[in-house]
């Protein structure tokens, strides 16, 4: 390597002024410049990023003093337990299905949207259809789960169209039944619900918009040639070869529901969920630890996500 | 060698309490205006007419003084004590809980009341109170304070006010001959454990609470007990001041712990509310300006306490934040604040309120429940457990 650098520098003169001289250090040894580039890289990934994620790590395995709310800095899985506790087993177990049941309605009411924009929208209507499914990710995320809240209010505007209806009664009946119910759709898990869809939808129609594109419309052909029913098509078809996009939207749905501290704080019966739960244990309380071991969690379930995500190949349709 | 040591340390004694004398001297005259002063404050407390162009009491004092004022708003106790250790400002409006850590924390010094011509108009009931007054030194000068006060519907309550905080604590039935299930809410940050407390040393005086914010295991658990019953009444526990008063206009709520600032704008908009002082009195918060230790700037940090003091200022920040002025003549003929501002928001009501303290294991009773409790407890209660 050495030796070629010095012949270069044999061959042809070096370069004048110090811009020329750094160029021919680069061109000498391409391995510094690639280095450079990464550098920053790195830089971030390295220190923002795993270092923030190793440094709570680390709170996690500390406890706090029962007597003096002092931090205690020894190794041990006495915070973990704590997460056993009846009413932060709650936090998790609520907050998990949440998010399952947020990922699984996305999954169903994007699947059609994506369709028609994938498959029948053209030109005018495709750029239609993408521009209102990417509006209301434009529009501040604390207006729109406010908006929310005034819809879902009890005496605001879908209460209001269900009385028009005459059909208060359905809704009376909804919000009777235990744990899904409440005084109010704004005031029970439901209306947590139905915000949380609203909100992550567009991250779910996107991927299996892109993944729908990516069907080659022969295969379809081929499959009514051979004889095969819309409803087979479907199935054998198009929905094995979309799933890598449906599952890479459920992770957006289903990771992004997992961290959200703001909407179940607005609508919904104040029951905690895990961000909450992070939130009010540091603060004043200073239980960094049991705060970081909540943090933990989502961290955990969002790594078995992926790996099993992985191995279903929805990486490719990001 | 062991002389040596020996007289070494002494000297080194010496020299600390030397230190810590002069430490905690304060400043003795007042010079010239070193061109700024920078506080950390909470949000809304120094305006400068940027929201709504009545409340501005910073121009002025820039235009009188010389010194430029840059605020750093900080949303939490615990983020106006970081930033104190941190350093580099010279004030902080600091609420009860943080106050007493500062002076714990030697991260405030004493002020000099003699610089401060206006200290002799500070409401007696403030002037050494013990938030900012440690040992007879005084730590800052109160700025405002305010209470939790019971906001409740007229249109249910008519003619008849609640009394007491029973309407929220335990299923009664309202004047409108309706049950207040679903209708009460409670502040959700684990603070109200207190509020729990408050109303436990009137009806069961057998528990022998003497402070809400010092509870021992037996009074903590009738408290969490108490709430849990609450639990069972309330839909939705308020955290922001905007989404209560919304749910006051939107959501059937008809009582509730609150802020003299909402209810103060929402009879602005018209809603038929008003608040009351139960008679098992309230909890509430009582905030002081606070001299950095080290503070670059103090003889413009000096004239702003001073500025601060005075009616107008005090009556105008009343006015915005639906507080209590520190200084009784503001009371009177402030335009913003009104005649009957001051008593609206509480200023009768002083010694029925207990004002915001953290609660921690050492206490004056033994031991009691520290705060970090009350917060995973809280998260319980809430959680239906």
């Amino acid at each position: 390597m050495t030796a070629l650098a010095d012949m270069s520098g044999a061959i042809m003169p070096n370069r004048r002024g110090w811009l020329g001289a750094l160029s021919d250090h680069f061109w000498r040894r391409p391995g510094l410049l690639i280095f450079l580039m990464l550098l920053p890289a790195i830089l971030w990934l390295g220190i923002v990023y795993l270092g923030s994620l190793l440094a709570l790590l680390i709170q996690s395995f500390f406890s706090i003093d029962e007597f003096s709310g002092l931090i205690n800095h020894e190794f041990t899985l006495k915070t973990y337990a704590e997460l056993l506790k009846p009413q932060n087993l709650d936090i998790i177990v609520r907050t998990v299905m949440m998010s399952a049941l947020v990922t699984i309605a996305s999954a169903i009411i994007a699947f059609p949207i994506a369709y028609m924009a994938a498959r029948y929208a053209r030109g005018k209507w495709k750029a239609l259809f993408y521009l209102s499914i990417m509006l209301p990710l434009w529009a501040s995320y604390l207006v729109k789960i406010y908006a929310w809240k005034l819809i879902l209010a009890k005496e605001g505007i879908l209460n209001w169209l269900f009385e028009q209806l005459h059909l208060t009664w359905l809704l009376e009946a909804w919000l009777a039944i235990p744990v899904i119910g409440g005084n109010s759709l704004s005031i029970s898990y439901t209306g947590t619900f139905l915000v949380f869809l609203y909100v992550w939808m567009p991250f779910m129609i996107l991927p299996i918009q892109a993944a729908i594109e990516r069907v080659p419309t022969n295969l379809l052909d081929a499959s009514a040639d051979l004889g095969a029913t819309p409803r087979q098509t479907f199935w054998k078809v198009i929905f094995p070869l979309t799933l890598p996009g449906v599952i890479a939207g459920s992770i957006f749905t289903f990771s992004l529901t997992l961290g959200d501290y703001i909407i179940p704080q607005i609508v919904g019966n104040s029951q905690f969920f895990i961000g909450q739960a992070v939130y009010s244990h540091q603060g004043t309380a200073g239980n960094i630890p049991l705060a970081a071991a909540f943090t933990v969690v989502p961290i955990v379930i969002m790594g078995i996500y992926l790996w099993l995500a992985k191995r279903a190949g929805a990486f490719n349709a990001l | 060698m062991k002389r040596i040591i020996r007289s070494t340390a002494a000297l080194l004694m010496s020299g600390l309490s030397c230190g810590s004398v002069l430490a905690q001297d304060m400043l003795q005259s007042l010079g010239a205006g070193e061109g700024e002063v920078s506080i950390v404050a909470w949000a809304g407390y120094i305006e400068r007419g940027e929201t709504d162009k009545n409340f501005d009491w910073v121009t002025k004092f820039e235009a009188d003084t010389g010194c430029k004022v840059s605020v750093k708003t900080a949303a939490t106790s615990d983020e106006m004590v970081a930033l104190m250790n941190e350093g580099g400002f010279d004030l902080v409006t600091a609420s009860g809980d943080a106050s007493l850590r500062l002076i714990a924390g030697k991260r405030v010094q004493p002020i000099n009341t003699a610089l401060i011509p206006s200290w002799s108009t500070i409401d007696p009931r403030l002037e050494s109170a013990p938030w900012h007054t440690v040992d007879g030194v005084h730590y800052g000068t109160p700025y405002v304070w305010g209470a939790n006060v019971l906001m409740y519907n007229t249109e249910v309550f008519k003619d008849a006010p609640p009394t007491s905080w029973n309407v929220v604590f335990e299923e009664t039935t309202l004047p409108d001959g309706k049950s207040n299930k679903g209708r009460v809410q409670a502040y959700d940050g684990p603070i109200y454990v207190a509020d729990a407390a408050l109303y436990l040393m009137t009806h069961k005086p057998e528990l022998g609470i003497t402070d809400p914010y010092a509870l021992n295991e037996d009074q903590y658990k009738a408290a969490l007990d108490l709430l849990r019953v609450q639990r069972t009444l309330v839909g939705r526990y308020w955290h922001d001041a905007f989404i209560q008063m919304d749910d006051f206009k939107n959501e059937g709520v008809v009582a509730s712990s609150s802020w003299p600032f909402m209810v103060n704008v929402l009879k602005a908009e018209g809603a038929p509310v008003a608040s009351t002082f139960p008679a098992e009195g309230t909890t509430g918060w009582a905030d002081t300006t606070m001299l950095h230790v080290d503070s670059p700037h103090p003889n413009c940090a000096y004239m702003w306490m001073e500025h601060s003091l005075s009616p107008k200022v005090q009556g105008d920040v009343s006015a915005w934040f639906g507080t209590v002025p520190s200084v009784p003549a503001a009371c009177k003929g402030n335009e913003l604040l009104g005649d009957t501002g001051c008593a609206t928001n509480g200023a009768d009501d002083f010694e029925k309120i207990r004002f915001w303290r953290t609660p921690t294991t050492k206490c004056a009773t033994g031991e009691c429940v520290p705060y970090y409790r009350w917060v995973s407890d809280y998260v319980g209660v809430i959680g239906g457990r």
